[in-house]
């Protein structure tokens, strides 16, 4: 019995220090987002901080006249590319799953195929395709190329292959055509695997670095990732500036988790892959 | 799909009214968008970064392509900085991988068992994994500076210290350490998943047979884990294959101090977007891409062979 209590002391033991070693990043960072600079300088060790401060988030907002920008470059692109991807990637599941068209077998060949391509090989492709459309420096750039996603066009497709079927039945004899039946009895249905879609297409652009990096290179169509690094080299010391503007950067993918929380657990275990 | 199941299914469609486009129609109508989107931004970069890959390319002012048959690829092997990224990138591989394994498969083992307060457990671990790498790599170097937290911390308990943005050296450890911080938790939700799907009775017949408790995690937990390991194992590294955004941000672009974290994305980045040599940056990326596809293929193969039941 006490052996027994003793592995349970050991594995919280474990579970504890690993909470804290994961979090004391970001209690360091958010800490020091509501010290003066002053505070920060002087190198104390201590989390709470002793003159506590709201100066550095006003700051970052006034002093950087387009950190407002950036934050509504980045919402507005996430906010699109998920809309995008819910109904044209569940679209395209659906009719893999579903309809009897001809080449849909060579449709889901190529996208199982698809799947195994890293970004890396189309980089350079897509940003001269983009080039040639006169998409770099523009929303388009930014958002059309993500539209679509062939992870969750397949993910969708496991999904629907396993709907059942009556349901669409029912609805064609009440006399709606596939586009009805999709939308009024097929989507509302999968609200679940929209929400794991959801929660990762828009955490994938969000925090997306890569992509924008090379299709934006004026100021004022940054997303926020390039601007909090070009913001890193302008406040290159101002910690209590880069942690602040951190924080506002982090705090939405927060509350999206926060409230997606279970569809996330979901699409991890799914997907097995990050953004 | 045989052609007479799809007259059939067209012709009672037909009968019904039901449906009024021909499944055939509606069937494209539903995957128009998707195939669009893939073929122009997917499809037609494959097709462009192979002949990419054999041009000189020419992109300030009239864009131009001069064939130079394998050049860009003989050009890869006398290049001593592909040799670099190509180090750093399999030392990295190496050793992220194995440990960031390691440290899922133990979390996910402990938060397995009956443990109170397990979801908020969850919730801490998944921080790393929801924010940004831009963020995570913005914070780390902040704890990383020299006289900064890590430093202190470390000094608090008499152990040395070390300059960890600054020594070549150690500069791909720090970011070492930072990947397999934030991503070890993340694996650890595959581990859970699947630990969750090895049936209770197995390990109720195991104990009647007088197993113990390290018995039955050698006997039973690993070998049904297997598959699962596998599985991320590869996808580990395939991740840690494409690290770019972390060496990125930490050496501001440039793959230093003393090109100790370039990384193979980061020259094909330089070459691509710095020296503008697009020809010569997809001929890597190529080589890049083909070691992953073959990674993924193996992965897929074994994968499917070493599938319980």
């Amino acid at each position: 019995m006490k052996r027994i209590s003793g592995l349970k002391a050991l594995l919280y033991g474990f579970l504890i220090l690993y909470a804290i070693v994961t979090f004391i990043p970001f209690a360091w960072a958010m800490s020091a987002s509501f010290k003066p600079l002053a505070e920060i300088v002087e190198g104390g060790m201590n989390f709470i901080p002793k003159n506590f401060t709201l100066e550095n988030y006003q700051s970052i907002f006034t002093r950087e006249r387009l950190f407002g920008r950036w934050l509504f470059n980045s919402a507005f692109v996430a906010v699109c590319v998920t809309g995008f991807n819910i109904v044209f990637n569940s679209m395209a599941g659906y009719a893999l799953a579903r309809i009897p068209f001809r080449g849909n077998r060579l449709v889901f060949g190529m996208i199982l195929a698809v799947l195994m391509i890293p970004g890396q090989i189309t980089l350079i492709p897509t940003f001269l395709i983009l080039k040639s459309l006169g998409w770099l420096n523009t929303y388009q750039g930014l958002i059309v190329p993500s539209m679509v996603n062939a992870t969750f066009i397949f993910m969708m497709r496991q999904f629907f292959v396993n709907f059942p079927k009556e349901l669409e039945e029912a609805a064609a004899l009440d006399g709606l055509n596939r586009w009805q039946t999709f939308w009024k009895v097929v989507m509302p249905l999968a609200k679940p695997a929209l929400a794991a879609q959801a929660i990762f297409i828009f955490m994938g652009s969000w925090n997306n670095f890569f992509m924008p990096l090379i299709v934006v290179s004026s100021q004022d169509m940054f997303t926020l990732p390039l601007g909090l690094n070009t913001f890193k080299g302008q406040y290159i010391s101002y910690w209590n500036y880069i942690m602040a503007a951190s924080m506002v950067f982090t705090l939405p993918a927060l509350a999206i988790y926060a409230f997606f929380n279970r569809y996330f657990v979901q699409g991890v275990t799914f997907t097995g892959n990050k953004g | 799909m045989p052609a007479s199941s799809l007259n059939s299914e067209a012709s009672r469609s037909k009968k019904t009214r039901s449906f009024r486009f021909s499944p055939s129609l509606s069937g494209y109508l539903f995957i128009t968008p998707a195939l669009m989107i893939l073929g122009v931004f997917l499809g037609l970069p494959i097709l462009y970064a192979i002949f990419l890959s054999f041009h000189k390319v020419e992109i300030l002012g009239e864009m131009s392509y001069r064939f130079v048959h394998l050049r860009n690829f003989t050009r890869l092997v006398d290049d001593g900085r592909v040799w670099i990224a190509l180090k750093n990138t399999a030392e990295y591989v190496a050793i992220v991988v194995p440990i960031q394994t390691f440290i899922a498969l133990m979390l996910a083992l402990v938060l397995n068992a009956q443990i109170r307060g397990k979801n908020l457990f969850r919730v801490v671990f998944f921080l790393p994994t929801i924010t940004s790498s831009a963020v995570l790599t913005l914070i780390f170097m902040w704890i990383y500076n020299a006289d900064g937290l890590l430093n202190h911390f470390l000094e608090g308990f008499g152990l040395p210290t070390y300059n960890w943005l600054g020594d070549p050296n150690i500069a791909l450890k720090s970011i070492m350490i930072m990947n397999i911080w934030a991503s070890a938790p993340f694996f650890m939700v595959i581990y859970l998943a699947a630990l969750q799907d090895i049936p209770e009775s197995l390990y109720e017949a195991a104990k009647i047979d007088g197993a113990n408790g390290c018995d039955r995690f050698v006997n039973i937990t690993l070998p049904l884990l297997k598959p699962v390991t596998f599985f991320i194992i590869v996808m580990g590294i395939i991740g840690t294959f494409q690290l770019f955004d972390q060496s990125y941000i930490f050496s501001g672009g440039s793959g230093g101090p003393n090109n100790s974290t370039l990384t193979v994305v980061l020259l094909i980045y330089q070459y691509a977007f710095k020296s503008l040599e697009m020809g010569y940056a997809a001929a890597l990326a190529l080589l890049l891409a083909t070691a992953i596809v073959l990674a993924t293929l193996v992965q897929r193969y074994l994968f499917k062979e070493d599938m319980p039941q």
